[in-house]
């Protein structure tokens, strides 16, 4: 059967045809759409939203170790919170099969960083599978879980945004039923010191057995008479493959990378008819490094300025490199401005930074830090509130240093869903050490920027935060509305003066998803 | 055989609704196509675009290079603007007339209409006008693709037509037959 699928989608689908038990994510563009779409159209899988990318690593850990097909997707950053997890997973191996879905963000559309997750690979010595489009990316799912039960190995899979978020046929095909209970046995499971070393070297063992996997199923494309020689990664292949219908670029051949670790074999082959490589890989220049230490030719990439340093790729920056001349275009438009995404009419956000100005307009030294979310958004005009915004949950803790050094007053604001990700352990930190801070928890029910995604700790607020430790007198809830204003503000000003750790929490739904249930 | 398509607006503006009516049709008609989407921060009252590319043979780029579009529709006139770059030197612009003021800076809109009048490739659609029209204001992205349709080239405004049909079959009778009202005043809108 034919579908029109995102390549989230096409992964989505790929993996329930693949006899998936259990999907495990935290939401994070461009890497969302995978469970959601699991959620709608195979609800016998397990598919609830975890409150983090560490705790989905785990559960789908533990899944495998039952025997279970699991999946855990996420955004790039995502990897950053699960590493220890995740890296611990390649030395214990794995039961059943376990895919680990990263979507990297190459040119920061949604995202604080442009991090290659195949260096997250690389360090756990696991394999790889980057797909060149929606069809492979289906079928590339199905394979990994292979791969996964056969190396009893954790297989990352790596897209990144254009791949994620565009549109294409499909072509689907037969199911296969979920595997049946089969809990692990004896101790590789338990990594104590004695136990890891051996799991340790019995990883080490399987790097061979690997390399000679992806061998097998690379093969290099020979196209012409040039001296070039083009190493072309995930997406980078499609670029090459435009260019070279207009340019009369010299290329040898094309050696398309789909899988990780890249073969050596295959990059001798293809040294050998040719003068120079150029490597076009999407993110950071992870194959370009490598590559010197497997052929004596000259290398070219993202490091030589052959392409861009940052940025994602394009059909011009590709084309520009295989020597193509730039294209006849219009000059730029004259009468054009920048159009920045903004807070929603009516958003709560709103009423809460307004807030924060009017208190902060009296304390000239006064530092707002920010987390990640729609309300990181406040950073820009009208509001030009905050003074960071790092990762998540760093808000409440650099708020807590920089109150230890000295700052006054030292204000976190953080939403409900980044609060539970990553909040809560530097509640606790801050309030073990009697910080003066003032924490605002901007709860709009909702994952909002990713869509509006249930949120781990809708209703449940007040008794993390008492429970932690939070005293009864400075938990505060408010409503953010205009007409709430003076008490908003009074408040803010009072728990600012008060010597210790403050919680305001200004509840009130998000704009988009009381639109959505409105409708219902 | 190929078109290439940008289509633009501000985030909210329905452009995927009319990403996904051409996609329908494109299907049905067998052939090829890649539609790169916006999804995330850009669609709080950003600037979105979607490259829409339809083809009888393999599409490799989900990007269209610059200067490759044959068409730019646009939400809005100074979301236009903002893709000259892309368009073909043969290009087409279609796009609604009426601007979307959510920045401080906007430019004045008389100088953008001037701009995209000058270009000579330019049709600009007083596409609300046309949905009142047809009697729902939300449907005036339907009455932008029917300004557009005849410019698509590789699909015929019929095809477009019966995938109305389909994408909003699921919304109920008066939902399809209003759409279908504005996509049939665009048809007659163009020049």
């Amino acid at each position: 059967m034919k579908k029109l699928l995102l390549g989230d989608e096409a992964i989505a689908q790929g993996a329930i045809d693949a006899g998936l038990s259990g999907v495990y994510s935290y939401p994070g563009t461009p890497s969302t759409e995978i469970t959601e779409y699991i959620q709608k159209h195979a609800p016998q899988i397990r598919s609830r939203w975890c409150t983090n990318e560490k705790t989905a690593m785990e559960a789908a850990l533990g899944m495998s170790y039952a025997g279970k097909r699991a999946l855990v997707c996420m955004k790039h950053v995502g990897m950053n919170v699960c590493a220890d997890a995740f890296i611990n997973s390649a030395i214990t191996g794995v039961q059943g099969g376990l895919v680990v879905l990263a979507a990297d963000d190459p040119s920061m559309h949604s995202s604080q960083n442009e991090q290659d997750s195949r260096f997250y690979a690389e360090f756990a010595m696991v394999p790889a599978f980057e797909p060149s489009n929606q069809q492979e990316a289906y079928e590339m799912v199905s394979e990994a879980f292979e791969w996964s039960e056969r190396f009893r190995l954790p297989v990352l899979m790596r897209v990144v945004t254009r791949m994620a978020h565009s549109r294409a046929a499909v072509q689907t095909g037969a199911p296969r039923t979920q595997n049946a209970l089969s809990p692990a046995s004896g101790k590789n499971w338990v990594l104590l010191p004695g136990i890891a070393r051996r799991q340790y070297a019995s990883l080490i063992q399987k790097q061979e057995d690997i390399r000679a996997a992806v061998s097998g199923s690379t093969g290099i494309e020979w196209t012409g008479e040039g001296e070039l020689g083009i190493v072309a990664c995930g997406i980078g292949y499609n670029y090459v493959k435009e260019a070279l219908q207009t340019s009369a670029a010299a290329v040898r051949g094309i050696l398309k990378v789909n899988r990780y670790p890249v073969s050596v074999e295959a990059v001798k082959e293809l040294s050998q008819k040719c003068s120079r490589i150029l490597v076009v890989e999407d993110g950071q220049p992870v194959v370009e490094r490598t590559l010197p230490a497997m052929t004596a030719i000259k290398v070219e990439g993202r490091l030589t300025g052959a392409l861009p340093r940052t940025g994602e790729l394009s059909p011009d920056c590709v084309a520009l490199a295989l020597g193509a001349a730039a294209p006849a275009t219009l000059p730029p438009a004259r009468h054009l401005a920048a159009r920045p995404p903004q807070l929603c009419p009516g958003c709560g956000h709103r009423d809460v930074y307004k807030a924060l100005g009017e208190v902060a307009a009296g304390y000239p030294d006064a530092r707002i830090f920010g987390d990640i979310g729609c309300y990181t958004l406040g950073a820009l005009p009208p509001f030009s509130a905050l003074a960071s915004c790092v990762d998540m949950g760093a808000s409440i803790t650099m708020a807590k240093g920089a109150a230890d050094a000295g700052v006054f007053p030292a204000i976190a604001v953080i939403g409900d869903s980044t609060f539970t990700h990553s909040g809560m352990t530097g509640l606790l930190d801050a309030v073990n050490d009697h910080a003066n801070i003032t924490i605002v928890i901007s709860d709009n029910l909702t994952t909002a920027m990713t869509g509006g995604q249930d949120s781990a700790g809708t209703s449940k607020f007040e008794a993390i935060c008492l429970g932690l430790g939070v005293e009864p007198e400075h938990l505060h809830v408010v409503v953010p509305l205009p007409a709430n204003m003076a008490e908003i503000t009074r408040i803010i000003r009072e728990e600012i003066e008060y010597k210790g750790v403050s919680v305001i929490i200004p509840r009130r739904e998000c704009m988009q998803t009381l639109k959505r249930h409105s409708k219902k | 055989m190929k078109t290439d398509i940008i289509l633009c607006g501000v985030g909210g503006q329905g452009i995927l609704s009319i990403a996904t009516v051409i996609g329908e049709a494109a299907t049905k008609a067998g052939l090829q196509l890649k539609q790169a989407e916006v999804h995330g921060m850009s669609q709080r009252g950003g600037d979105v675009q979607s490259h829409l590319r339809l083809s009888t043979d393999t599409i490799w780029s989900d990007l269209i290079p610059s200067g490759g579009a044959d068409l730019i529709i646009s939400m809005e006139p100074m979301e236009a603007l903002r893709y000259l770059p892309w368009l073909s030197p043969s290009g087409r612009i279609v796009t609604a007339s009426a601007p979307l003021v959510n920045i401080p800076d906007y430019p004045d809109i008389d100088a953008i209409k001037g701009e995209l009048e000058g270009l000579g490739c330019a049709t600009l659609v007083d596409i609300d006008a046309l949905a009142r029209e047809a009697g729902a204001p939300r449907s005036s992205n339907m009455a932008l693709l029917g300004a557009a349709a005849s410019r698509l080239g590789i699909i015929d405004p019929q095809a477009l037509l019966d995938a109305i049909k389909t994408v909003f079959s699921s919304k109920g009778e008066a939902i399809v037959e209003s759409n279908i009202k504005a996509f049939e005043l665009g048809c007659k809108h163009h020049v």
